[in-house]
């Protein structure tokens, strides 16, 4: 069941890796910068449309809609893409993708592929793969053309490169490009990697891309960008392979006009992108002689199965939530060592993995909701983090190490006490003795002893006051009863 | 392929059961549940005509596209002097674009069977338009007379688009009614020259597609 994860994300846990992350001051302040200023544009783009709960509560639904029906979708989607001269694949996993994209490439006897930026197939790791059997894939969006020649990684699905400066391109672009003189404004950096891929465009004959959106009726695909690497992929080479996640299908064309309002504005800011492109199999006379879509489950189908979390694959990658999010402001995308980072990666790479992976994601979030506010197809994000966060906590609690650990003992005491109101005031007039011990001047308890010491490494506790909220009320009940319980009376006597 | 026709069953059943689909489906449900979907949002225009030129050639303008409105008869002239300001003298043109607006003084390559390095060494190119966004300032257009495959208002640095007032909708609803009949052609939204703003969020005009980019607006 589980998909094997062809890429090079360490298993480890979120505080692990954010550690490390959060001691990295220029991560910190580029991912900053760039989330900053997207969430300023997004905002006034958004504010500016009347109708943007009703886009939302629109797009929500279509979503969910072909969700409910996705094996009728896709059978559709098949159907119309085959009788435009397309040809429809179905991989079960990553290795089924993998061989069937690599087959394709061998059968046109290619040595070199370009890409349009895909997080499919990061996720399937098929740039190794191809690099592993001869075939060389070049990047063309250019924060991916940045993440590749830097021998790095993605650290968000809109702006793959958004944790590296400008002064930190130039040095990748100097030295894999062999450009000494390269100076560092933006338009320089875009004008050197217009001369490195345009070459490349006129030459290789063999693109593979992702897909934003498929089109059930009539078979149409529809991909949005905004350089135009994207068109030229599309366009110019003889063979167009793409590779989409099996939840991208949506009903009817006419559905593109909720989603391309929607999508723009929430990604990136802008009323609409530079580029959209949307188009049936093959034409005759306009664009690739060949043209292949890759159907990619992976661990998705099983997620439909539970109806509170479903709501997750009706993703469409706008990053929104990755924009708005207090903790992926601080740490980043790579702390998620995943390819899907932020409040959506957190809810969708366990899942992915049967919840064999990315344990610690659901736990990467101070449920502050804001996530979902944004979201354009209304993902309740902190329900599903609740929802998984409960997943786990159940998982644990199967295993013997699970059962016994500090962890769970703590909650189930706490359960246990919490669960009378008795056993509730005895604890507090205990802790009330006990943290003598530790309270500091200030009144804040700054470090527990033993097992509780994993509770003070990050945050200062507020010692307990002399009296609690409980004592305070029952002493008010006491002295003011004859008047609150007057006052009682004359309601149930109206 | 064997192995893929097994893929797909095993997909297609993972699906059905995890969905908890009954073989008896109701066939009619889909329909029906498609068309509860709420659809609130704003489909159709309350603005006048010379309302919707002026919102559309604010936003082009916002795009850093050059914008130009010129009556009907001026449209020769009006090229001409559009490519004379860019410097541009080859210019690639699609079947069925109009010979009466061709100024006389250019260089006009019908170039829809041209191929890619051949498009690439022209100056720019001449299109017509399907359909043309106001709010969003977005020109739609499809493999048809007078704008031709996709290739041709890519390759060339330049793009010199021609957009008649009757051709321009308020919204993006608007747009995908006026393209349900057409929905199978290769179609292309651009809004403003090819750009990025992937080098710390800066939007940088012109990367792979047209660096620069002129609208024409056609009213009476």
């Amino acid at each position: 069941m589980n998909a094997p994860y062809g890429s090079h994300w360490a298993d480890r846990s979120f505080p692990e890796a954010a550690k490390e992350l959060l001691a990295d001051s220029q991560v910190r302040r580029n991912v900053r910068h760039a989330t900053d200023v997207i969430q300023a544009k997004r905002n006034r783009v958004v504010g500016e449309l009347p109708d943007w709960e009703a886009l939302r509560e629109a797009g929500s639904a279509i979503r969910a809609h072909a969700l409910e029906h996705l094996d009728e979708y896709l059978v559709e989607f098949e159907r119309n893409c085959t009788r435009a001269g397309g040809t429809v694949h179905w991989a079960r996993n990553a290795a089924e993708a993998n061989r069937i994209i690599l087959e394709l490439i061998q059968l046109h006897e290619a040595k070199e592929v370009i890409k349009i930026k895909t997080m499919t197939s990061e996720e399937i790791g098929l740039n190794r793969n191809l690099e592993a059997n001869g075939i060389r894939p070049h990047e063309t969006d250019l924060a991916e053309l940045i993440v590749q020649l830097g021998h790095d990684k993605p650290s968000h699905f809109v702006v793959p490169a958004l944790h590296k400066n400008r002064q930190q391109v130039r040095e990748i672009f100097q030295r894999e490009m062999h450009l000494p003189e390269l100076g560092d404004k933006p338009e320089d950096l875009c004008a050197a990697a217009r001369t490195y891929l345009r070459e490349k465009y006129l030459r290789i004959k063999v693109a593979v891309s992702g897909a934003n959106f498929l089109v059930a009726e009539n078979g149409a695909v529809c991909i949005v960008e905004s350089e135009g690497n994207g068109r030229m992929c599309l366009t110019l080479p003889d063979v167009l392979i793409s590779l989409v996640g099996i939840e991208k299908v949506i009903p009817r064309f006419r559905d593109l006009e909720v989603f391309l309002q929607t999508l723009p504005r929430s990604a990136t800011g802008e009323r609409m992108n530079p580029y959209n492109s949307i188009w049936t199999g093959v034409h005759e006379t306009d664009g690739p002689k060949e043209f292949h879509v890759v159907l990619l489950d992976n661990g998705r189908s099983p997620i439909l199965s539970d109806a509170e979390s479903r709501q997750t694959l009706k993703c469409i990658r706008c990053a929104a939530c990755l924009n708005v999010c207090p903790v992926y402001h601080q740490t980043g995308g790579h702390a998620y060592e995943s390819v899907y980072p932020g409040p959506i990666g957190a809810i969708l790479t366990p899942q992915l993995h049967s919840m064999d992976r990315g344990r610690t994601l659901p736990y990467a979030s101070s449920l502050c909701g804001a996530c979902y506010e944004v979201c354009p197809v209304k993902i309740n994000i902190p329900e599903v983090l609740i929802h998984l966060r409960g997943k786990v906590v159940e998982q644990d609690q199967r295993t013997l190490g699970g059962k016994l650990g500090v962890w769970n003992i703590g909650m189930q005491a706490a359960g246990f006490v919490m669960g009378s109101a008795g056993r509730f005031t005895l604890a507090q007039h205990m802790g009330h003795l006990a943290q003598k011990l530790f309270v500091s001047k200030s009144g804040f308890i700054e470090r527990l002893p033993f097992m509780l010491s994993g509770w003070t490494q990050t945050r200062d506790l507020k010692a307990l006051p002399a009296q609690s909220f409980r004592d305070w009320w029952a002493h008010r009940e006491l002295n003011g009863s004859t008047k609150n319980g007057a006052a009682r009376e004359d309601r149930d006597g109206q | 392929m064997a192995s893929e026709s097994d893929a797909r069953t095993a997909i297609l059943s993972s699906i059905r059961g995890a969905l908890r689909v009954s073989a008896e489906r109701e066939p009619n449900a889909r329909e029906t549940e498609y068309a509860a979907v709420s659809r609130e949002y704003k489909q159709s225009s309350t603005k006048s005509t010379e309302e919707l030129l002026e919102l559309f050639t604010h936003r082009l303008a916002e795009y850093d596209s050059g914008v130009m409105r010129v009556a009907p008869a001026q449209i020769p002239d009006a090229i001409a002097e559009l490519l004379r300001a860019r410097g541009r003298a080859s210019i690639a043109i699609p079947e069925g674009l109009p010979a009466e607006w061709l100024p006389a003084g250019f260089q006009f390559v019908q170039a829809s069977a041209l191929d890619a390095h051949q498009l690439d060494k022209l100056d720019g190119v001449l299109t017509g338009c399907t359909v043309a966004i106001a709010e969003t300032g977005s020109v739609v257009l499809q493999n048809a007379p007078s704008q031709g495959p996709r290739k041709l208002s890519l390759v060339p640095d330049y793009h010199l688009c021609i957009v008649f007032a009757l051709q321009i909708v308020e919204t993006v609803p608007e747009c995908f009614t006026r393209l349900d009949a057409t929905s199978n052609l290769p179609t292309t939204f651009f809004s403003g020259p090819s750009a990025t703003a992937d080098i710390e969020m800066t939007r940088i005009k012109g990367v792979h597609g047209p660096r620069f980019l002129d609208v024409l607006i056609v009213a009476e």
